[in-house]
């Protein structure tokens, strides 16, 4: 992994800067799950898992896990005070609803269009699974992505098209990478922050479509 | 008197048929009614149709029933979890169709078949490859994707406390798919940790009326996959 740019945790922190007061956010599976603990100092935003829970609290202490209580990773959670559980066709009204205000989503790759590619890299031989992510995308009114700017060699995952199997097209609104915040407009995918010490150009180059400065 | 009550797991099982549709309640191990699904792999149906998020983990509960090739087919929005290994091999092999949904259109469609509604339309899929075959129709200069209900034979369920109506509670994050999958079948089935009199669960808070619940029984300490997986438990 490259030490340049933000650590995952700065990026975190930047993400939920951007979150406002008393929103309703969905957070995805792995790195959008330390979006949770950055909710900067005075923000009250109320975390969505889409098993059935609004009012995500911290994980749990060693010892203290309830597995009747998780979120959609699977992974032991605990609820806030004030938390509410409903069932599945509920919790995706919400989502499809319109009602959640953020999701924050991992992804394979993301086109200069919005274009989001993150269930599937189309191996005839995986078994496919696609949980909850097409809901979220179509309903959800920001769809932010949280991932590596380039794959682990090196290749470019904002590109001018997808190549992989597609999630929902025109759906993502922002980018956040270890480099640069990128927000999809009509004109095209623009670079609205750079990380310390990261220029235009060097984002540029590891980005596969042409990007606004 | 209406007593909805059954003495054991495998009494509550005994009528499921060879071809029958079951909807198996669970988001990963949280909900999932383990003891009635044990139950239905002692009773020996088989050619059976699955409709369930996941596909079961380790060795037990519903990657159990898989092992032992009871399921033709499984409707599913998440096949592939941590310690999956029977459906991936099942699967690799050829020996087990999978239509793969997305879940919350999984959800709606469950919700769809017990509420009397055929079919919906949904934005969920458009553009991706899971909106082939898919009529689809315009409303508002968005497309979208029509949907059919889904029904079953029976629903495996497990609540935390129950009555004799068939009112159920949940527990926490449990609940997921529990509501809608005693709504969508003929036969709900409910394992239960607590049974309590008629009038103990307030009626501000029940949460599945008993009209949707057919069969309860009591299971007052459920097994929990991950004790099962972490003991390399198989079953049977």
């Amino acid at each position: 992994m490259s030490t340049i740019g933000w650590a995952n945790e700065e990026l975190a922190r930047i993400v939920a800067e951007d979150i406002p007061d008393g929103s309703y956010v969905n957070l995805g599976i792995g790195l959008p799950e330390l979006v949770a603990n950055y909710v900067p100092e005075g923000r009250e935003i109320i975390i969505h898992t889409e098993n059935g829970l609004l009012g995500v609290g911290p994980s749990p202490e060693a010892g203290k896990e309830d597995y009747e209580l998780i979120n959609a990773g699977k992974k032991p959670i605990t609820a806030i005070k004030g938390a509410a559980y409903f069932h599945h066709a509920d919790s995706f009204a919400m989502i499809r609803g319109g009602h959640l205000d953020y999701t924050i989503l991992g992804a394979y790759q993301v086109s200069g269009k919005g274009d989001l590619a993150n269930w599937s890299l189309g191996n005839p031989n995986d078994v496919p699974a696609v949980g909850g992510a097409m809901d979220l995308v179509q309903g959800v009114k920001n769809v932010f992505v949280m991932m590596r700017h380039t794959t682990k060699d090196g290749q470019p995952k904002i590109v001018e098209e997808c190549t992989y199997p597609l999630t929902g097209k025109g759906v993502v609104t922002r980018i956040y990478t270890e480099l640069s915040v990128i927000e999809i407009t009509p004109k095209g995918p623009k670079v609205v922050k750079l990380a310390p010490g990261v220029s235009f150009e060097y984002v540029q180059e590891r980005t596969g479509v042409k990007l606004i400065q | 008197m209406i007593n909805k009550i059954y003495p054991d797991v495998h009494k509550a099982v005994a009528d499921i048929f060879d071809g029958a549709v079951i909807m198996i309640g669970g988001f990963g191990e949280a909900g999932s009614p383990i003891e009635l699904i044990h139950a239905l792999i002692d009773q020996g149906a088989k050619d059976l149709t699955v409709i369930s998020n996941n596909a079961g983990s380790g060795h037990v509960g519903l990657a159990a029933l898989l092992e032992q090739r009871r399921v033709k087919k499984i409707i599913c929005s998440y096949p592939r979890t941590s310690h999956s290994e029977v459906f991936p091999e099942l699967y690799k092999n050829k020996e087990i169709e999978l239509e793969l949904v997305p879940q919350g259109t999984l959800a709606e469609r469950i919700r769809a078949g017990g509420a009397g509604i055929p079919a919906f339309y949904t934005p969920t899929s458009v553009g991706t490859p899971l909106e082939a075959g898919k009529e689809k129709r315009i409303f508002n200069g968005k497309e979208y994707v029509l949907e059919y209900a889904l029904k079953a034979d029976f629903a495996l369920v497990k609540a935390k406390r129950a009555d004799r109506y068939g009112n159920l509670v949940y527990n926490k994050t449990a609940r997921n798919f529990g509501p809608i999958m005693c709504m969508a079948a003929k036969i709900a089935i409910v394992q239960a940790e607590e049974i309590v009199e008629a009038g103990e669960i307030d009626p501000e808070c029940v949460v599945t009326p008993g009209i949707f619940v057919q069969r309860v029984v009591h299971v007052p300490n459920p097994m929990h996959e991950h004790d099962l997986i972490a003991q390399n438990v198989r079953y049977p």
